[in-house]
Order: C-alpha cells, then sequence, then structure tokens
C-alpha cells in the first residue's frame, strides 16, 4: 500500500446537506441489527456513517450499539467497524486516528484522509470514559470524531442508571419505593458543555437529536470536515428505558428540545451557535413545562407535584442563571456585590 | 538472504554502546522503525519510554509519541493502532500493567502483534519499586507470550525477535517481554547494536493482510459473539500458540544467520547442567547470584547447574523435561507468589512440577520464593536452597513445603 503521496493531515471536505431531498442515497449502516423497536440509537448509527460516507472507519465501544447492534455473521456496518472497551472510546479514537497518520506521514500507506469515529453511550462516555474522551480532545494533530449516544441509561444491561441519567428517574438501580421515593437524586452531567468548556483546543462540540435528522447529519459532517479531535453529544429517546409507546420516540425528541431540557447548539472554534427550537427559546419563544415531557414517560411515573416542580426550577436555572444559557453553568457576580466582596 | 556486498559489509559493523536493558529496548524499536507508541509514567519501565522520547526528539525515530492519562488508554491506543497496520509499541510496570488489564485481556483474541516492555516491579500494597514477577504473569493464561530477559544484549536481541514473531501471520499474538526492575531496567553494560541494513534483512513489514481495517478492506472486527463462537475463538488462540514455538526456533534460527549471535536453544539458558547432580531453575537476571554460587560450588565439587527461563509462554514442556529429568533434585526460585496454591509454590515452580508429571523419571522437586520486592537474592540464599535440594537427593523425596529464602521471619 506503499504510496509516495504527500502526506497533509487533510480532512475530507464534506458539504452541508442543504435539505432532506440532498441526503445522499447510500447507505452505509443496514440490515443485521437486532435493537428495539423505536431505537432512537440505531437511527443515530443510521445517520452517522451515512453523513460520513464510506471511506471511514468506525469504532464502537460496549453498550446496545454494540452488544443488540452489531452480532458475528450479520454486522450491519458497510464500513470497517471494530469493537472496543466500554470506557475506551476516546483511546479507539485517537490510536485508529495515529495509526492512520503515522503509516500515511511515513509512505508505508497511500495518504489519503479517513474519517475516524469513535462511539459511545451515556455510561461508556460520561461515566467510565470520560477521562480517555478529555485526553484525545486535547490531542490536535489527531482527526477523529467521539460520538455519545445518550440513551440515559445502561440500557443494554437491564436499564441500570448512569452519570446521564435525569433526576428522579425509574432505574433498576434507582427503584421508587414505599420509604423512598427518588433514589436517584444527582443531576444529569452537562456533557458538551463540559467538553466544549474544558478542550481549548477542540474545535468543534455539538449537541444533536435524531428528531432533527439533516441537522444531526450536517453536524457529523461539520465535525469531520473541520478536523482534530471533535465531540457530538446525541440525546437518543429509549421506549424500553424510558418506558414509553415506541411509535413517540420522535415526538419524545422534541418534546426534549421544546422544553429547554436538551439544548441544541454547536461551539465552534469557542463560537456558540443555537439551532432550530432551541435557538427560538433563546431568542424568546417560550418553553413548554417539563410536565409535557415527564408525564409522558414510565420513568417519571412516580413523580409528585413536588417533584415536577423541582425538575422544572432546575431547566429554570439553565435558562434565566446560566452565564451562556443552557450552554456553561456560570453566573457573574453582580457589580454591588462583587464589590462588597473585596472590600 | 541478501548476498552481502562491500557496501553491506561495511555496514554490517556493530556500533558497542554502553547502555540499561531500557535502553537496548529502545535502540531495538529505533532498528524496527515503530509506528506507534504511547506512553505513562511508572518507574521502572519508564526509563524505555524517556529513550524513545529521545529517539524521537533526536530524529533517530519517526514515530507517533502519544503520552496518554492512564495505562488503560496507553494500550487501548496501540491496540487500535496496530489493527490499521502500524507497528506499535508500549510497556509497564507492577499496578500500571494491573490498571491496563482490561486491555491486556483483549489484545490476544483481536490478533494484535503488540510487543510490551513490562518493567517487573511488586505490586501494591505496601509500595515498592523493586522487582517482583507477579505483573507480568497476570496475562500467562490469556494468550500474551511471555519471556524473561537477563542481560542489555539479550533484551536488545529479544525486542527485533518479538516483532518478528508475534507479526508472523501464523501467530499474531502480542507478546511481553519482561525485565528485572532496576536489575535489568536502569543497569547498563556494554551492547552491540546491529547496523538497520541487517536488521531489515531479519525484520519484514509488518503486515496485517485481510485483517487489517481499513475503508479498502471493509470488516467488522469482534462483533458480539456469545455461545455460537466464542469456543470456536480460543481454540484458535490455542491454535496460535502452539504454532508460535515453531515461529520462535525458525526466528532464534535466522537472527544466529544474520546477526551472527544468539542462543541455538531459544526456550532457555543451561549452564553447568550438563552433568548436574542438582538444577536450580529462575528466571531473570537471578542468574547472576545462581552462576557465581555454581561455580562457588563447583570447586568444592558440589555439581549444581542452572536452568534459566527465557520462555514462559509458550512454555517448552517437552524440552524443559528432557534436561531437569536428569537431575537428581530440581530447586526453583520464584520471584513471585500464588498464595494458596498447591504447596503454596510460586508460579514458576507450579508450571513445572504440572509439566514433570508425565515423565516417567521425576527427581524430588523442592520450590523456594525469594528475592520480592526487590530484595537481592544472594549467595547464602543460593547455598541453602542447594543444599536443601541435595538432602532431597539423598532422601529420594520432594519436599512438600515452599522455602521463603532470606526472608524475617
Amino acid at each position: 500500500m506503499a504510496d509516495t503521496t504527500t502526506f497533509s493531515n487533510a480532512t475530507q471536505v464534506l458539504e452541508p446537506f442543504r435539505g432532506i431531498k440532498r441526503v445522499t442515497i447510500e447507505e452505509y449502516f443496514t440490515s443485521g441489527h437486532r435493537t428495539c423497536q423505536g431505537c432512537e440509537s440505531a437511527l443515530i448509527m443510521k445517520l452517522m456513517v451515512k453523513a460520513a460516507g464510506p471511506r471511514t472507519i468506525v469504532l464502537g465501544s460496549t453498550g446496545c450499539m454494540y452488544v443488540a447492534n452489531t452480532t458475528y455473521y450479520t454486522t450491519p456496518w458497510v464500513v470497517p467497524w471494530m469493537h472496543t472497551q466500554l470506557g475506551s472510546s476516546g483511546s479507539a479514537a485517537l490510536g485508529t486516528a495515529a495509526g492512520l497518520k503515522a503509516l500515511m506521514k511515513k509512505g508505508k500507506m497511500k495518504s489519503e484522509p479517513i474519517n475516524v469515529i469513535a462511539f459511545c453511550g451515556d455510561g461508556g462516555g460520561a461515566d467510565m470514559g470520560l477521562n480517555g474522551i478529555s485526553a484525545t480532545l486535547t490531542h490536535k494533530d489527531y482527526n477523529c470524531l467521539i460520538l455519545l449516544y445518550d440513551n440515559e441509561s445502561y440500557a443494554n444491561t437491564d436499564i441500570q442508571l448512569s452519570g446521564l441519567t435525569p433526576y428522579g428517574a425509574n432505574t433498576t438501580f434507582s427503584p421508587p419505593g414505599k420509604v423512598i421515593r427518588n433514589i436517584h437524586t444527582r443531576w444529569k452531567k452537562n456533557m458538551a458543555g463540559m467538553m466544549a468548556a474544558g478542550h481549548p483546543e477542540c474545535r468543534y462540540v455539538a449537541t444533536v437529536c435524531g428528531s432533527y435528522a439533516v441537522e444531526m447529519m450536517n453536524k457529523v459532517r461539520r465535525a469531520l470536515t473541520i478536523g482534530g479531535p471533535t465531540f457530538i453529544h446525541s440525546l437518543d429517546p429509549c421506549p424500553k428505558g424510558w418506558d414509553y409507546d415506541p411509535m413517540l420516540s420522535h415526538e419524545m425528541g422534541e418534546l426534549a428540545i421544546e422544553t429547554g431540557l436538551f439544548p441544541l447548539y454547536e461551539v465552534e472554534d469557542g463560537q456558540v451557535k443555537y439551532y432550530g427550537k432551541t435557538k427560538a427559546i433563546v431568542e424568546g419563544r417560550k418553553r413548554k413545562p417539563v410536565r409535557e415531557y415527564l408525564l409522558k414517560q414510565g420513568r417519571f411515573a412516580h413523580f409528585t407535584e413536588e417533584d415536577l416542580s423541582y425538575f422544572q426550577s432546575k431547566v429554570d436555572e439553565m435558562w434565566e442563571k446560566w452565564e451562556i444559557p443552557a450552554v456553561i453553568p456560570f453566573r457573574r457576580l453582580d457589580a454591588s456585590k462583587a464589590a462588597l466582596e473585596v472590600k | 538472504m541478501a548476498v552481502a556486498t562491500p557496501a553491506a559489509k561495511a555496514a554490517s559493523e556493530d556500533k558497542e554502546l554502553l547502555i540499561s536493558g531500557s535502553e537496548a529496548v529502545a535502540e531495538a524499536l529505533t532498528l524496527a522503525d515503530i509506528d506507534v507508541v504511547t506512553a505513562y509514567p511508572i518507574r521502572p519501565y519508564d526509563t524505555v519510554m524517556q529513550a524513545i522520547a529521545k529517539k524521537i526528539s533526536g530524529g533517530q525515530l519517526v514515530a507517533e509519541y502519544i503520552v496518554a492519562e492512564g495505562e488503560h488508554s496507553q494500550f487501548e491506543i496501540v491496540k487500535h493502532a496496530s489493527t490499521v497496520g502500524a507497528r506499535v509499541f508500549c510497556g509497564s510496570s507492577g499496578v500500571g500493567w494491573a490498571y491496563a488489564m482490561e486491555c491486556l485481556v483483549v489484545t490476544p483474541p483481536l490478533r494484535v502483534p503488540m510487543i510490551a516492555l513490562v518493567g517487573n516491579r511488586a505490586l501494591d500494597d505496601p509500595g515498592a519499586f523493586g522487582v517482583e514477577h507477579n505483573d507480568a504473569l497476570f496475562v500467562r493464561d490469556l494468550g500474551w507470550m511471555l519471556c524473561w530477559v537477563d542481560t542489555s544484549q539479550e533484551a536488545l536481541d529479544t525486542t527485533l525477535i518479538a516483532y518478528r514473531v508475534a507479526e508472523d501471520r501464523r501467530v499474531l499474538l502480542p507478546l511481553a517481554i519482561s525485565a528485572d526492575g532496576a536489575f535489568l531496567t536502569h543497569s547498563q553494560a556494554i551492547t552491540m547494536v546491529p547496523p538497520k541494513a541487517k536488521v531489515d534483512q531479519f525484520l519484514p513489514r509488518y503486515n496485517r493482510g485481510d485483517l487489517l481495517l481499513h475503508p479498502d478492506n471493509p470488516i467488522t472486527v469482534a462483533p458480539q459473539a456469545n455461545e455460537d463462537w466464542v469456543i470456536e475463538i480460543r481454540r484458535q488462540n490455542d491454535e496460535a500458540m502452539k504454532r508460535a514455538t515453531t515461529v520462535i526456533e525458525e526466528a532464534y534460527a535466522d537472527f544466529r544467520k544474520v546477526f551472527g549471535r544468539g542462543p541455538e536453544n531459544p526456550w532457555f539458558e543451561e549452564y553447568m547442567t550438563e552433568d548436574a547432580d542438582v538444577i536450580l531453575i529462575g528466571m531473570g537476571t537471578i542468574s547472576l547470584p545462581m552462576k557465581v554460587g555454581i561455580r562457588n560450588m563447583r570447586a568444592q565439587g558440589k555439581k549444581v547447574g542452572l536452568l534459566r527461563l527465557r520462555w514462559f509462554r509458550p512454555f517448552a514442556t517437552e524440552k524443559i523435561v528432557s534436561v531437569l529429568s536428569k537431575a537428581k533434585a530440581i530447586g526453583i526460585v520464584d520471584r513471585d507468589y500464588s498464595f494458596g496454591s498447591p504447596y503454596h509454590s510460586g508460579v514458576v515452580a507450579t508450571e513445572i512440577r504440572a509439566a514433570m508429571y508425565n515423565s516417567d523419571k521425576r527427581p524430588p522437586l523442592l520450590s523456594f520464593i525469594g528475592g520480592l520486592g526487590g530484595r537481592e537474592v544472594t549467595l547464602e540464599d543460593v547455598y541453602k536452597a542447594t543444599d536443601l535440594c541435595y538432602s532431597a537427593a539423598n532422601s529420594g523425596k520432594s519436599d512438600a513445603r515452599t522455602h521463603w529464602l532470606g526472608v524475617r521471619e
């Protein structure tokens, strides 16, 4: 495979799809998987490789999209695909990118831009794999995308809570009981904001939702085009873990955005840009009450009015108190208070 | 084999360097033109990463040098780099190696020919920098090839042999080279460094063939298999390890042809075993006090010899048994422990005992544990072990106890 082509560390230039009718017809994630009816994460896989195209290597860490999605002899992947360990999405992306770079730089492999995408679930990404992802986002010379598909629990192993499971949700590790109603009282980590704020040389961080498919694909294409290590957080409604009718996955995603619970945005070279209904909220549109979203899901069926108003107040805080609404949770001291404290 | 031209002859001159075991490995890695290397600090193995960093900053080696945020990532990064065709190197010591354990587990079934240096170190707690072999031995059942080296020269030569063996399509398994912490990683000795031309003759380029992960070869690697296929995959690993035996023998024979040095028997070094009544067994730098002790005891008329194991996986069962069955007693000194094991022995003693079971001639076998935590194994320890072996030789009975050498009771 040796070639004399000069190595440039370039990326593929993937222009955005201008509307659903302009999306390419080829599929690189096809039949063979056995995910649940209404699984949004499987849709995200399909959209992700559709957006990336055929010159792509995908690394998948353990989770639903490995165990239920990729079975021996019935692989749905048309592009090269490899399993990686639960906490290894960051190192898988980095190692693959570094291997390709070394071989191309040294003339041991034909030089061409190859997309490298590693995906992880919320458990593999926000819990176990956080340090590996964080390290990878500091290696600016390696082109790779890490995509976190967040179905808000360890859904493959029986729905156990993760660091991205919402407050109070009923999981097999947080069952509501007669004495304790809410075992899980931790607030969901702000993954995309944390990645964007903590990695100054990561050029692109975005949030996506499968309910907005073209926008989702275009963010993947932007991430791969801009290069270096990049990060995308996808919120994926999960009928099994969230306990709702599988036909409502799309609506559930929309409600997460319209209630302001999950904002759609990107941070490119430090600039925050809001998208779609999130942008409308920033520009003054009223957020839907979170109860409209929560009460459609069995995992919150035990919620009292008190729980609902606590939940609402935390979401209000994101929008009303955060320095960059729904992105970065810092607050400025008001000037008079700051002056007092200086004395 | 290339025909020697005058130019090739001139290039065939070895360089003589005074270098440590770790530095010798770095010389070999430069000659092997590795592509991706990942580092994370832990003593004593990390001296090899310091040496490689200098090679890269000095322009002698072009490779991606990645400082990981922990050993787990350190081993995962090179694992993935290897699947796209890169020649890789990694390593660790003690609990660092343990921190990478999940990645060490997946590397053999993925058929990744990663080469790692284990600078053997005692496991925590309590903290200790000194040598113990339990770290590398963690992976003895998992499909890693394991060998122990004794000198800087052997470290350099074995590193070149390691790539040749691990990357052979008949094998494709990871290989860990163990070097005793401090005693070898940090000790300098005169080492012959061969020229690149000779290494290129000996070591072909890494070619992953149809297992390469690349858009031109769109395979799915390690999908969920479950009970449908896992046992067949384990069996493939077992066959690869069996084939490694032949590949190792070929590699050592070729090494001798190209470089004009190296042992005829890859598996172990024999020191005065030919007429020995008592044969002592050990791995790594423990050979030094043993050899000196043996010379002294020989001067007193005691026929003692040493079998220093180089290769632990694959284990050269028949060859080891054929040497040991000729002795009147054998004594194994383990620089490791295996609490609760048969006879409370160390790992090597348990393995040798198992290997000897099918032999018609089974001399009395004594098991010793010594040198833990980097404590020196002294000549007195060697004499004491030998005396106990002689008693067993006279009585004709194995001693069921395991004797700890040099321990304060």
